[in-house]
């Protein structure tokens, strides 16, 4: 399971944007590397992500092996309640990644 | 479209677009609507010392309403082994369109953004970016 | 050979006056990716180690403040390493993710404290005789580039002093976590030198050279470098 690290603002008013900020650990292989024997190492990169929170979309993305190992992401929503934030990914040997926290909105 | 509409993306038009509508990459998401210069913003520097990690935010000028969104901005390279480097799916529910990212380029070339927004519109920006790799290049 | 030396003594003092990590000579980019933890990738390799150190540590050992200030030292003759420290109870392989997110976690616990072993001179005499001999197609020693033209241009890079302050480092060009005896290495391919192989009396030499004479630099763990 692929480690990550998301960054949000301690708190957060009602209808306050919020930044969201996440690496997540993946090679993003490209698919034309050589590995030392000469080998190609095959293609593997995470191509679908999904974020959430509290249960609704709030950002989507398709990725490719344009974006960088290891991938980054900053996008903005808007604080609504406290909820959890929850991503979900997927690459193309078909394994799943997950992580969870949760932003805390209080008037 | 509104006939003032129309008639701005004509003069629009007059400035030289970013993306060719025949593009096949560029035609499977835009099916031939004409790409507009403006709106968008792509953030990136002009010197890359390392092709593997290149700074990327892309924003796009829109109230983020209702009525008047983005609903995706299309991030494609000129020379990357494959152009399509992602897609980012934003919506009325997103407050602010505007996403980083790092993105990975094959030597130096121009990287193209493309909004889509929610009255059908296509709007672009590109930037050029030269690309340096490292003089003592690893075996390990 | 003696003559060598002195100069090398020379230089060594001259350079000694200066020491700068290589975030000096790193491009934007990097200053900027090391500079924050919420997007430094290297920050991956040390939550895992947090999350391995609760494992597998944490039943004898509290707080690891301070411990890879003290590395590598000289124990009972024999030069050991934090890698070689950290895999005391389990020997995880070497540029392993374990091994890589354990150190990288340790060092991390010593983030911003100066290098502070306790080497002598006499412990570093065969490293610093190798870091001074020719190597390689290219025939260069390391004080070629290190000592004598650091902050000038090799090619498009700016030349560091190779410093060892921030190792485990991530690497834009491995796109991953690294020791620095994978470093060490990599300078040594591009010399078009014979590698040492990782753990050796070579490596482990030259290791405990590096980082006797970056004494004082400040831990950078997890460094980003190019």
């Amino acid at each position: 399971m692929a480690l990550a690290r998301i960054d949000l603002p301690q708190e957060a008013r009602p209808g306050e944007l919020v930044e969201v900020r996440i690496v997540i650990q993946h090679p993003m292989e490209t698919g034309f590397r050589r590995a030392p024997q000469g080998e190609r190492v095959p293609r593997n990169a995470i191509h679908s992500l999904v974020c959430r929170y509290h249960g609704a979309e709030v950002f989507r993305a398709t990725l490719s092996t344009g974006i960088a190992a290891n991938p980054f992401l900053r996008f903005f929503l808007r604080a609504t309640q406290s909820g959890d934030l929850d991503f979900w990914w997927l690459d193309d040997d078909e394994v799943q990644g997950a992580a969870k926290t949760h932003l805390v909105v209080s008037s | 479209m509104k006939r003032r509409d129309f008639i701005g993306s004509l003069a629009a038009l007059a400035v030289t677009p970013h993306v060719s509508t025949t593009d096949p990459l560029v035609w499977s998401f835009t099916r031939g609507m004409p790409v507009l210069p403006g709106r968008v913003k792509l953030e990136v520097p002009a010197l890359a010392e390392n092709g593997h990690s290149v700074a990327m935010t892309v924003k796009v000028d829109s109230p983020m309403t209702a009525s008047d969104h983005v609903r995706a901005v299309h991030l494609i390279a000129e020379k990357n082994p494959v152009r399509d480097m992602a897609v980012f799916y934003l919506g009325a529910h997103c407050p602010r369109a505007e996403v980083s990212s790092r993105i990975r380029l094959n030597g130096s070339q121009r990287i193209v953004a493309i909004a889509e927004l929610s009255d059908g519109s296509f709007w672009s920006d590109a930037a050029y970016i030269e690309v340096r790799e490292a003089a003592c290049t690893d075996g390990g | 050979m003696r003559k060598y030396l002195i100069l090398a003594a020379l230089i060594a003092c001259a350079a000694e006056a200066q020491n700068r990590s290589g975030l000096e000579f790193a491009s934007e980019e990097v200053r900027r990716l090391q500079a924050s933890d919420a997007e430094n990738p290297g920050m991956l390799w040390v939550d895992q180690g947090a999350k391995l150190f609760a494992q597998k540590c944490a039943s004898c050992h509290v707080s690891m403040k301070g411990v890879a200030a003290r590395y590598p030292a000289v124990e009972d003759g024999r030069i050991v390493t934090l890698e070689a420290r950290v895999r005391h109870k389990e020997a995880f392989a070497y540029e392993s993710d374990e091994l890589l997110a354990l150190t990288a976690y340790v060092a991390h616990q010593s983030r911003g404290m100066p290098m502070n072993t306790k080497i002598s001179e006499k412990d570093v005499e065969k490293g610093k005789a190798a870091y001074y001999s020719r190597r390689g197609q290219m025939n260069l020693a390391c004080a070629h580039c290190h000592e004598q033209n650091w902050g000038k241009h090799l090619g498009a890079e700016t030349l560091s002093q190779g410093q060892p302050n921030g190792y485990p480092a991530y690497r834009l060009e491995w796109q991953k976590m690294g020791s620095l005896e994978r470093r060490i290495r990599a300078c040594m391919f591009g010399l078009h030198a014979e590698l040492p192989p990782y753990g050796s009396d070579a490596m482990l030499e030259l290791e405990l050279f590096l980082v006797w004479r970056a004494n004082g630099l400040p831990i950078e763990t997890p460094a980003v470098r190019r």
